[in-house]
């Protein structure tokens, strides 16, 4: 079963056709990766899935929903996460509370409620701390819980986002290039991570560079160029496939 | 608990200047303070709209001077002509109208304080949201635009109109009895008691600002300060949040101007004027911008130097002057200045000029 599908999908600016007419599903609990040369518009596929840009056409569906026209917090709501290619942390916030507003659309504390400091408004806020915790456990970096996010090494920031997004308990996680900046073993750890997470039972999407971590944990591939889709299969597959070669390699 | 430990050696202040200036035979400076009291309750709500949410208001003397005002025309215009209009006999019915005397002897019938300031309140709620509303669906600063028009068009409303005093203002607006003997006004005899009606209200003030911080929305807010792109893909309706940040605010700003209309028995619209905003401004950039205690602390030690006359005529021009050497040199406010690094730097630089 698809859990996105994504249909004739198209952005457009000014004279810039920068996603072209792309089809493509994620099926559920399954890595899916994006890949493609600079500009091939990957990154733009991502603002439009995650309502960070508006489409110019096509339509994405999810579960069932329609999320073309929804705004970024609605489409978090019905459970896509995401991270960000040039990370992207709340400044002046620690580790751990920037994973603990990943827990805000599990959580409904109001404007009143979270002033008179309700009890029902305290427990949920024992419970957002304690997950949160969890989840800076699972990716070890518990250490820096109270370390102000920005002030802490790029491979580290990359943890907490990914910490942040797994925090909405979502059913579909967006990686931009989660691979982007880090050394051959962070690059493998990430790996293992993004195999863990689908293990956990969530889908991810991702953008990637690095083409031995691509080929390594995908289970399916979709090839970008120039804002269209030229190749869609297994890992295997697109390996061979001339088009693909031609992209990458030149004739 | 740690955050409400900075609770203890306030409310020990507070006790401190009253009985400092008991002993000194100098109660009038609480006078001063109470007044203070009541600006610092506007200043740590904009503090957390400007430090937590990062929008900049410019236009909170309006908000103010709205609850000041209107909680001071209801309780001093006289409705006894009007008796027999249906609003009024409905007003009389529901128990909102009270009778009195002016100053001249005769019998008045006005608005009794709590239906005013419960009024004034509301309205100055529904002006922010309808600032807000469209101003804060933009990303940058147009509720610093938004709200400095705002501010100019309420000083030249209460400016023109007659209701409102014009120029002159509204004076004799009477004591405002919260309950039982408590009651806000400008008595004497009953300035101790204002001062810690005054401190009472700016500290639970303080308290819910402080929980607000530290909970779900708090951290919503800052997040949208933080990267507010990242904070809407987490789910965060960051509209509405700072919809709703704005108009707290603007409660605080109409709360305080409504008691200090009150204990002053007066208002006029200098308290309007777009010149308090900046002042409002640059003292939430003194105390480190999301920093609620840097806030109060600057709000009562710069209000009462000015109270006091301290900077004379030169009153605006200092806080102008306030908020340039801030963004200069302390943009994270007095309280967290970086004085090792300047250390070293005067230390390094005299070295160079020896050695040179």
């Amino acid at each position: 079963m698809a859990l996105l599908h994504i249909e004739k999908l198209s952005k457009r600016f000014g004279g810039l056709q920068a996603v072209n007419d792309v089809s493509f599903t994620v099926p559920e609990g399954a890595i899916k990766a994006v890949i493609g040369p600079n500009g091939a518009g990957k990154t733009t596929l991502f603002n439009l899935i995650s309502g960070a840009l508006p489409a110019s056409s096509g339509s994405i569906r999810f579960n069932g929903g329609e999320l073309r026209k929804k705004k970024p917090y609605q489409i978090a709501n019905m459970g896509i996460a995401r991270t960000f290619q040039n990370i992207k942390m709340f400044n002046g916030m620690t580790a751990l509370e920037n994973v603990m507003v990943g827990r805000h659309v599990q959580s409904g504390a109001g404007f009143i409620s979270s002033m008179f400091r309700m009890p029902w408004s305290r427990r949920e806020e024992r419970g957002i701390y304690q997950k949160s915790m969890e989840l800076l456990e699972l990716l070890d970096i518990a250490e820096y819980a109270d370390v102000e996010a920005t002030s802490l090494a790029f491979g580290q920031q990359r943890a907490v986002e990914l910490a942040r997004a797994l925090a909405l308990e979502p059913s579909l996680v967006l990686l931009d290039e989660p691979a982007a900046g880090l050394n051959i073993y962070e690059t493998a750890e990430v790996g293992r991570l993004i195999t863990k997470i689908r293990d956990m039972g969530i889908t991810v999407l991702l953008v990637e560079h690095d083409m031995s971590l691509v080929m390594d944990i995908s289970d399916e591939i979709v090839v970008l160029s120039f804002g269209e889709r030229i190749a869609e299969g297994l890992p295997a597959e697109i390996q061979k496939d001339p088009e693909v070669v031609k992209i990458y390699l030149g004739e | 608990m740690k955050k409400y430990y900075p609770f203890i050696p306030f409310i020990f202040f507070v006790v401190c200047v009253h009985f400092l200036t008991a002993w000194t035979d100098t109660l009038y400076y609480l006078t001063q303070m109470t007044m203070s009291a009541y600006y610092s309750l506007l200043i740590i709500g904009l503090c957390a709209v400007m430090g937590y949410a990062g929008q900049i208001s410019l236009g909170h003397a309006g908000f103010f001077a709205i609850g000041g005002y209107l909680s001071a025309g209801l309780t001093t215009s006289n409705l006894l002509e009007y008796k027999d209009t249906s609003v009024v006999r409905l007003l009389d019915y529901l128990g909102l109208l009270m009778s009195g005397e002016d100053i001249y002897g005769d019998t008045v019938m006005v608005v009794i304080p709590w239906a005013a300031c419960i009024f004034a309140v509301v309205v100055a709620a529904l002006l922010a949201c309808l600032i807000g509303i469209p101003a804060l669906k933009l990303k940058g600063h147009y509720l610093a635009m938004a709200t400095l028009g705002f501010g100019i068009i309420i000083y030249r409303i209460v400016l023109a109109t007659p209701y409102f005093g014009e120029a002159d203002g509204i004076s004799e607006v009477p004591g405002f009895v919260l309950f039982g003997d408590v009651v806000v006004n400008g008595d004497f005899s009953n300035r101790v008691g204002n001062y810690y009606i005054a401190w009472t209200l700016v500290l639970f003030g303080m308290l819910l600002l402080r929980n607000l911080i530290d909970s779900r929305v708090g951290r919503a807010l800052r997040a949208i300060h933080g990267a507010e792109d990242a904070a809407d893909s987490m789910g965060v309706d960051t509209t509405t949040y700072k919809l709703k940040v704005f108009v707290l605010s603007a409660v605080f700003a109409a709360v305080a101007g409504v008691f200090m209309t009150h204990y002053n028995g007066s208002i006029g619209p200098s308290e309007a004027g777009v010149m308090k905003s900046v002042r409002y401004v640059a003292i939430v950039a003194v105390g480190g911008m999301a920093h609620l205690w840097g806030a109060l602390i600057m709000a009562i030690v710069l209000n009462f130097l000015s109270l006091r006359g301290v900077f004379g005529t030169y009153d605006d021009a200092i806080f102008g002057l306030i908020l340039i050497i801030i963004m200069l040199f302390a943009p994270n406010g007095l309280l967290r200045i970086n004085y090792r690094y300047y250390a070293a730097k005067i230390l390094t630089f005299r070295r160079q000029r020896e050695e040179g």
